[in-house]
């Protein structure tokens, strides 16, 4: 191989690789990033079961159910606007409580419903998105 | 004083920075002159002062800290009296100002080095290579001064602190950030030994073995920063996993991605005088991810434990930064990449492919992470809010890492520039049976269930075996150390795979409410909850949960998981305990209670989780001898051409 074609080549391959790479990302990104909601962007709406997403909002006041096996809790996830009913089964941050801020990860059933696999509460510093803080202040503000 | 005096050293190195921009630019110019031997020694010996009034700056703050001089903003609002006298020296880079002027620190310090130890390089690429480095400094000196000096005085002065984050008080404050720095920031050495070189036209394979030592010591500081952060962040947030794919980690991936790929790049330079201008650009390119990683976590663009502050000026400023630096680098090397002449060629079935496919595959992961990290970014200032996570990853990545799994197999069987098939055949055919006979056992075992896993401890079987081929029938007391460092380091590479996919395959997880006196099991362990009790700490309480643990019939042992509570700032942690056994880790970690007596324990066992960092280590070490090997080398080869 000439020094020139042999260029050319490893040219090519790198190209190669980056279109592999951003195909791979793509088709990824397809369905597996993970949207954040809010109850009231979902509302009447039909959802997008069986994908992982975000939910953010309040506890709604009143509205949580420590179930009999004393790992389980059920609970409203609300924006003043809807109302979404979560199930969650782990352990909850310190900082979950009726009427404060919550994010929950994990999917949505087909009768709308939420089960969250993992909760995130608001002024728990560790992994926070910069996006949920901001809407949970807009929708604590809605709220006063 | 003490304060003054560490922003009065931060100063002068910055002035001292720009004296060696000068003195470079004219050894540079001047290198055909024969007086220009006294400019590079005036140049080293600025070098090395600069790096040692970065460290005097920093030991004052440490100092500061130490004291818990009050009257100090960064300390008061980062530090307190009664924290343990390790947190008040880890606190000094606990904090944004503290971990940016120990990011400067080793900027100056890895200046320093190249100073005083680099002989190889023709002078005026060395000029060329401090001039680089000082010019690097002088954008982060201006950033410390003008947008977080950590040097700042309160007055009047505060009563006590306002206390460390409690996550980051543990020992692994005072080990990770400085590994991860060193490794991190250290790569600058090789992007101005690229910018040098290209400055200088003066790309070949004496650059390249220049070059290589701090490529691999950069890149052994990297891995086991990493790895130590994987490890910190298993124990310490109780959440049973040990890589989150958070952006902050993905931060110190992405250069270590670059770093390992110019590490085989940079080979094939200094081996064979290929790949020219492929490893100048890996080069640029792993520093550039260095500082898109700063960025990421300094700027305050991401809420996480590693983001301290947010500043929007900080953000900007970092921005600019990074605009000027890579821009600068990208342009250089685009109008002087037609000037580095073509290396010599060779077959596609060789040695040198083999390291090209490594480069690509590990391109394509660096590809998909950049990708992964930055396009939730993009995403919100579109105004679309996704967060994207292990699935995305995992999906995306793992076929990927598995043909680099193979190619990292293959590649040391190949000979350098041609081989065919056959052969390459012949020799791969014991590991490959080797993953064969791993995949079937496993399968049998496991089922359809955990494909995947099982597929990847199949490769990484695979790749140990091959990994020790290379030494197999050789005269091991005279195998170059450099080669068993590689073997080291691909075994490690197969080792921590191996954990990987054990844990993801075959960890299992128990989460129960019970009250004293009941039990639980999770895989092959019984847990009773024997008691829960106060315990009280230096500058923390915790309820403390003691657990009695029998496997079998053995022998029972016991566990102290605790939820701490830290009134400065008033925080609560889980402190997991962790029992490592020969095959793998029994993870504990105490939840809330409730009104009826029960405590809420959550319990994992993880077989062969260990191997994770245990390959990460043997990567590591692998590395090390490589580079004493290379070091060595040379020496010798320095003392006979002198002979």
């Amino acid at each position: 191989m000439k020094p020139k074609h042999q260029r050319l080549v490893l040219g090519l391959l790198a190209l190669g690789a980056v279109a592999g790479a951003a195909g791979l990302a793509l088709s990824a990104l397809q369905d597996q990033a993970a949207f954040f909601y809010a109850p009231g962007d979902i509302a009447g709406k039909p959802v997008p079961t069986g994908k992982a997403v975000r939910l953010g909002g309040m506890v709604a006041a009143g509205s949580i159910v420590r179930k009999a096996d004393g790992v389980s809790i059920d609970f409203v996830v609300t924006d003043g606007k809807a109302k979404v009913p979560v199930a969650f089964r782990g352990v909850a941050p310190d900082l979950f409580k009726e009427g404060s801020g919550v994010v929950a990860e994990g999917k949505f059933n087909p009768d709308g419903s939420f089960t969250a696999d993992n909760l995130l509460a608001k002024h728990d510093e560790r992994y926070m998105p910069p996006q949920v803080a901001g809407k949970m202040h807009k929708t604590e503000t809605l709220e006063k | 004083m003490i304060a003054e005096a560490g922003l009065a050293a931060l100063w002068l190195a910055a002035a001292f920075a720009l004296v060696q921009l000068m003195l470079a630019w004219g050894a540079a110019r001047n290198g055909e002159n024969p007086n220009v031997g006294m400019l590079m020694t005036a140049l080293r010996r600025t070098a090395l002062v600069q790096g040692l009034l970065a460290l005097l700056s920093f030991a004052l703050l440490i100092a500061l800290f130490v004291r818990s001089d009050m009257s100090v903003v960064l300390v008061a609002t980062n530090s307190h009296s009664l924290k343990p006298m390790i947190y008040k020296v880890a606190g000094a880079w606990g904090n944004h100002e503290g971990s940016m002027l120990l990011w400067v620190t080793v900027l100056a310090i890895s200046g320093a080095g190249v100073a005083a130890f680099e002989r190889r390089l023709a002078s005026a690429t060395l000029a060329a290579t401090l001039g680089a480095q000082a010019a690097i400094g002088l954008g982060f000196y201006a950033f410390l001064a003008f947008a977080s000096n950590p040097f700042v005085r309160l007055n009047p002065a505060a009563p006590d602190g306002q206390g460390l984050n409690p996550l980051l008080q543990d020992p692994g404050l005072a080990f990770h950030p400085p590994t991860l720095y060193l490794g991190y920031v250290g790569l600058s050495v090789a992007f101005s030994f690229a910018v040098g070189a290209l400055v200088m036209r003066d790309v070949g394979p004496a650059f390249a073995r220049a070059m290589r030592p701090w490529v691999l010591a950069a890149w052994i500081f990297l891995t086991v920063g990493i790895t130590a952060g994987s490890y910190w962040a298993y124990y310490e947030l109780g959440w049973g996993g040990w890589w989150f794919w958070d952006p902050v980690e993905n931060a110190s991936l992405m250069p270590w991605l670059a770093a390992t790929a110019l590490l085989h790049s940079v080979t094939v330079l200094a081996t064979r005088d290929g790949l020219r201008a492929w490893t100048l650009m890996l080069a640029l390119v792993a520093f550039a991810m260095s500082m898109i990683g700063t960025f990421l976590v300094r700027s305050g663009i991401l809420v996480s434990v590693h983001a301290f502050a947010v500043d929007p000026t900080r953000g900007t400023f970092i921005l600019a930064l990074l605009g000027i630096y890579i821009g600068g680098a990208l342009a250089l090397f685009g109008a002087r990449v037609g000037t580095v002449t073509q290396g010599s060629t060779f077959q596609l079935v060789s040695r040198e492919g083999a390291l090209v496919l490594n480069n690509l595959l590990l391109s394509v992961v660096l590809g998909v992470v950049f990708i992964g990290t930055l396009y939730p970014l993009a995403a919100q200032a579109a105004g679309v809010q996704l967060s994207i996570g292990a699935p995305f990853f995992n999906k995306a990545l793992v076929p990927v890492a598995l043909a680099l799994v193979a190619a990292t197999a293959a590649g040391p069987l190949l000979r350098w520039r041609r081989d065919n098939m056959n052969a390459l055949a012949k020799r791969v055919l014991i590991p490959t049976a080797a993953a064969g006979l791993a995949f079937a056992i496993l399968f049998a075992l496991a089922g359809g269930a955990h494909f995947v896993p099982v597929l990847g401890i199949a490769f990484a079987v695979g790749l140990g075996v091959a990994s020790v081929v290379p030494v197999v029938r050789r005269n091991l007391r005279r195998t170059p150390l450099y080669v068993w460092g590689m073997v080291i380091a691909h075994l490690g590479v197969a080792v921590s795979i191996a954990g990987m996919a054990a844990d993801s395959a075959f960890k299992t997880e128990r989460l129960a409410a019970i009250q004293v006196g009941q039990n639980v099991t999770v895989g092959p362990f019984r847990v009773t909850l024997a008691e829960v009790r106060p315990q009280i700490g230096p500058n923390w309480s915790a309820l403390e949960a003691r657990l009695q643990v029998r496997r079998g019939d053995g022998k029972m042992f016991e566990l102290f998981p605790q939820q701490r509570f830290f009134s400065t700032p008033p925080t609560n942690t889980n402190e997991a305990a962790i029992s490592t056994l020969l095959d793998g880790q029994l993870y504990t970690v105490l939840g809330q209670g409730d009104d009826q007596g029960r405590w809420q324990i959550r319990l994992w066992w993880k077989p062969f989780v260990t191997l994770i960092w245990l390959g990460g280590a043997l990567i590591a070490l692998g590395g090390l001898l490589a580079l004493i090997g290379r070091v060595r080398r040379e020496r010798r080869a320095d003392a006979e051409a002198w002979a």
